[in-house]
């Protein structure tokens, strides 16, 4: 904490006595401080937290937007089915979906810790190329790959003589091919966070764990989860509101079908308020994330307090 | 007596096994390579493939052939596009808002960063953490009142804010800024506290100490989240597909998807050969500057 | 003139008062030592006198002139930080000359004051490198280089070798010494290391929670301290304290330690003592080096007597033995060759012509 004097105000030599609080405070430092965080105030009061208020409100009005519906959306939403369905493909998606990744992530990590120091920049290097490529563009390819005539996947599996897989086409395989792409550009994401932390154990804790006779699996159980619960826990946080709110993925490469079994809280907003028109009831769907991301951010925040509190 | 049955007998069960160690990392390794071999396919696979089809002709894709070769392999997509004005007006919108995008963010960031981390004012706490928390609200919960919002303005100031380009200049800032901000602030926090004071003995007041020292000290960071910025800036997909629709004000990721899908027929090989291109900046910003590309994203969580 | 004067200096921090109302006055040219444990305030001090810190109440004069309100750059002062602060981004005579091209001094001035500083602390072949090329003693020179080219009113020096290893703390040590000596800025040195401030100081100033214990030269402190805590602190091993009384004996006094030891107290100093003999709570002052193997030849006020020791520490040119006396374990230094071995008795001699008494409940010398 430093109380640092502003310069130009040096003051005539003459003066003794005490300093006046009040003046002082309006001249100090806080006031430039305070000029250049505006802009980053202004600009997420303006376009993110007053927007994010907005919704609520657009949620109350009707289709045209003149009238005031109270909570008509959200009762109408209640009884649609497909909105059921939304929620349901949605939390769905985001667990499995942040599971696999925080999986792959973790194992694909320990594998490149375990090569000398040497080989693994070039290998993370190229593993972490799927979260490189801009996911709108990633997720072309993979439609290609799901293409209901050309699949080069089908193809593939034509040789061992199993029946070709309506990947995009039949439900189950449409949301099994939506968290499989969400998996592929998302886990690099993980084994890079948990590189670094497994970079972090210190050595001596696995050597102490090995003269104490613990096997791999169980230095794995004793000595690495437990260092790296925190990263462990953000990580999955993080990725898991922004899995909930994932739009690019399911819109590209099933927009939403087939019969919107694939739909997600983004994509049928934007079905419902862009392409129907109807923004407050888009607005009401959107606002269904709120109470899940709220949850994990608190999550988040708890973390990593408390974690700044251990450090 | 007793000691010397006990190490006869050790030495019996556990045979001296000299280098035991190492063949056990030797095992680790090899297997560690066969896995890491499996999931580099199972990661590049997918960008290959692109690049396969980009050099396919329109007639090899629809041929029975093996997809996973080209037999004759061609240029054309890639001339067709590099020539098509419509693509690489695209690709001009992508570049100019993302250079903007990055120039703005990095304004607004790196002040604020310094700020907060340095300044200790009434509600800076509060302030880092809210920001954190902005960056949390998502862009799908954001684009619906926006768009009405940018409807209400255009009906007060007659100013049309939906299908503009540089409207996005104005929004993907609201997605880069408070995670540039929070990479900053853990940049600069880690500079020592005597460096201030040092410089303020020298004479240095804010202004200068922030453009003389601190950027220069943490001039990693900076590359990082500018890296960061741009990266986010040219994949965008909601934004520009919800307030974009005429075509010449399209960015890559929108236009590549709704100009080159006309109707039902796709023409595979120009969306690879498009894709391929869309992907190529930032691949090739990553395969420059790596190390400044992942030190981004994990200072985000590990600095805390 | 460069004299620097601390009138009623306060400084709280939230409810904590770090500095209670100090006085201190720093001729021209003198090289002051603010030593003390930590948490005594001495960086506190420091950092108001240089602007660090704003100051809760009082007044700082640097040459004269009033400072309380006045920015660190116009103090015309120069710091030393413990852990260098040299701009990593900086070559040396980049970091160096950094104040002055903020000042807008012209180059060729520059350039001077640069190799002059240089030439002074000599690390002119360093003027190109970066400081993480740097060992720890040479950043440290390069920290001081920066001081010295500033051609300030003030040296301030906040802990500087703390960060260095015993060795070249020493060599660091003599090496600030001579640059006192060559460049006679006023200097205020804080340090938590005793050793350094006997060792550079014109004039030691001893603090503790917040307020000055004692000021005076090296060699007052070390014979004449005024308080148990000055007493305590100066000089290593620290003196021993052991409970006593005091009491009439033989026409003079005697200082009793057990029911079976007393030494009498010699000549020079029982007139002071005359009126103690009633004070039931005293301590007996007496340093190791006054405490030693009793040998042929003792002195007037030389009194021997057995010690049971318990530990003994041979350092070579000397050995530190342990015994306890009166319930207090009982530093002592002897001769290498007496020997004094760990469990084994030995006729010691306590050198009682420097004696202090010390009164428990106050702390105070008499």
């Amino acid at each position: 904490m430093v109380d640092i004097v502003l310069p130009g105000q040096a003051g005539s030599a003459g003066e003794t006595r005490r300093r006046s609080s009040l003046k002082r405070t309006m001249q100090r430092k806080s006031t430039v401080a305070f000029l250049m965080a505006l802009p980053l105030v202004l600009l997420i009061s303006l376009l993110v937290l007053y927007p994010a208020l907005y919704s609520l409100y657009l949620a109350t009005l009707n289709k045209s937007m003149q009238r005031f519906i109270g909570f008509g959306n959200f009762a109408f939403l209640f009884k649609r089915e497909t909105f059921w369905m939304v929620v349901r493909q949605s939390c769905i998606f985001a667990l499995t979906a942040v599971l696999f990744k925080a999986l792959i992530g973790f194992v694909v990590a320990h594998f490149v810790h375990n090569i000398p120091a040497k080989g693994q920049r070039k290998w993370r290097g190229m593993l972490l190329v799927p979260w490189v490529i801009p996911p709108a563009m990633s997720t072309l390819a993979w439609l290609w790959l799901f293409d209901p005539s050309y699949s080069a996947f089908n193809w593939i599996l034509a040789i061992f003589r199993v029946g070709p897989i309506p990947w995009t086409g039949d439900a189950n395989w449409a949301r099994f091919s939506v968290i499989l792409v969400n998996v592929w550009i998302g886990a690099p994401f993980f084994m890079i966070m948990y590189l670094a932390a497994l970079k972090s154990v210190p050595e001596q804790l696995y050597e102490a764990a090995a003269i104490d006779g613990a096997n791999w699996w169980q230095r794995i159980w004793y000595v690495t989860l437990p260092m790296m619960r925190n990263i462990i826990a953000i990580t999955a946080l993080f990725s898991l509101i922004v899995t909930f709110a994932n739009f690019d993925i399911v819109r590209i490469l099933t927009q939403g079908g087939p019969i919107d079994k694939t739909h997600v809280f983004a994509t049928w907003a934007f079905w419902l308020g862009i392409q129907g028109g109807d923004i407050p009831l888009g607005a009401s769907v959107s606002l269904f994330m709120v109470p899940i991301l709220a949850t994990a951010a608190i999550f988040i925040l708890r973390d990593i307090t408390r974690r700044g509190n251990e450090a | 007596m007793a000691t010397a049955d006990a190490s006869i007998g050790a030495r019996r069960k556990y045979p001296p096994k000299y280098g035991s160690i190492s063949r056990d990392r030797r095992w680790a390794l090899r297997w560690s390579y066969v896995f890491l071999v499996l999931f580099a396919i199972f990661f590049l696979m997918p960008p290959i493939y692109m690049l396969i089809t980009s050099l396919k002709t329109s007639a090899e894709i629809s041929a029975e052939s093996n997809p996973w070769w080209v037999y004759h392999p061609t240029l054309a997509n890639y001339i067709e596009l590099l020539s098509s004005s419509q693509y690489l007006g695209y690709f001009r919108n992508s570049a100019i808002v993302s250079v903007f995008v990055v120039t703005t963010t990095m304004l607004i960031s790196v002040p604020a960063a310094f700020a907060l981390s340095r300044m200790k004012f009434w509600g800076s706490a509060t302030l880092a953490t809210g920001i954190f928390l902005t960056y949390l609200i998502p862009e799908t919960l954001l684009f619906l009142p926006l768009f009405k919002m940018f409807a209400l303005f255009n009906q007060w100031t007659g100013i049309q804010l939906i299908n503009r380009w540089w409207v996005l200049l104005f929004l993907y800032p609201t997605l880069t800024v408070p995670f540039c901000t929070w990479i900053m602030i853990g940049y600069f926090a880690s500079i020592p506290k005597e460096l201030d004071e040092a410089a303020l003995i020298d004479g240095a007041g804010w202004l200068q100490t922030l453009t003389k020292i601190f950027i220069p000290v943490a001039l990693p960071g900076l590359i990082a989240a500018t890296i960061f910025a741009f990266t986010v800036s040219w994949a965008q997909f909601l934004y520009p597909l919800a307030f974009t629709t005429s075509s010449e004000q399209l960015v890559l990721p929108v236009g590549i998807i709704t100009s080159l899908i006309k109707g039902d027929v796709f023409n595979w090989g120009q969306i690879m050969t498009g894709a391929l291109l869309g992907a190529a900046p930032p691949l090739i910003i990553y395969a420059f500057l790596m190390d400044y590309y992942i030190a981004g994203l994990t200072a985000g969580a590990t600095k805390g | 003139m460069a004299e620097v004067r601390l009138r009623r200096v306060v400084k709280t921090f939230d409810a904590v008062e770090a500095v209670r109302g100090i006085d201190l006055d720093i001729a021209d040219h003198e090289f002051v030592v603010l030593v003390g444990p930590s948490g005594c305030g001495k960086s506190t001090t420091l950092r108001m006198i240089a602007g660090l810190e704003d100051i809760t109440d009082g007044d700082i004069m640097i040459g004269g002139d009033i400072v309380n309100d006045v920015p660190p750059k116009d103090r015309d002062i120069a710091m030393v930080f413990q852990n260098y602060a040299l701009y990593p981004h900086m070559t040396v005579s980049q970091n160096m000359s950094f104040g002055l091209r903020l000042k807008r001094y012209p180059r060729a001035e520059i350039k001077k004051r640069v190799d002059e500083a240089a030439r002074i602390l000599d690390i002119k072949e360093l003027l190109d490198r970066k400081p993480k090329q740097l060992s720890g003693g040479q950043r440290q020179r390069v920290a001081m280089g920066r001081a010295i080219v500033r051609n300030p009113k003030v040296f301030l020096f906040d802990e500087p070798l703390s960060n260095l290893d015993a060795k070249l703390r020493v060599q660091m040590r003599t090496e600030i010494k001579k640059v006192h000596q060559q460049v006679r800025t006023t200097t205020i040195y804080v340090t938590h290391d005793q050793v350094e401030a006997m060792t550079l100081a014109d004039r030691v100033v001893v603090m503790n929670h917040g307020t000055i214990e004692q000021v005076g030269t090296p060699q007052q402190l070390y014979h004449s301290p005024r308080t148990r805590f000055v007493a305590g602190f100066i000089g290593s091993p620290a003196m021993n304290f052991i409970p006593c009384r005091i009491e009439a004996a033989d026409g003079g006094l005697s200082v009793r330690l057990t029911d079976a030891l007393a030494f009498p107290v010699p000549d020079a100093r029982a007139e002071r003592y005359r009126d103690c003999t009633q004070n039931g709570a005293l301590l007996l002052g007496l340093r190791p080096e006054h405490i030693t193997d009793a040998h042929a030849n003792l002195a007037p006020g030389e009194i021997p007597f057995d010690a049971n020791l318990e530990v003994t520490e041979p350092m070579g040119m000397e050995t530190l033995v342990y015994f306890p006396l009166n319930g207090t374990q009982v530093c002592g230094r002897v001769n290498p060759n007496a020997g004094a071995r760990d469990g084994s008795p030995l006729r010691m001699a306590a050198n009682l012509n420097n004696m202090h008494l010390i009164d428990a409940t106050s702390g105070r010398v008499i």
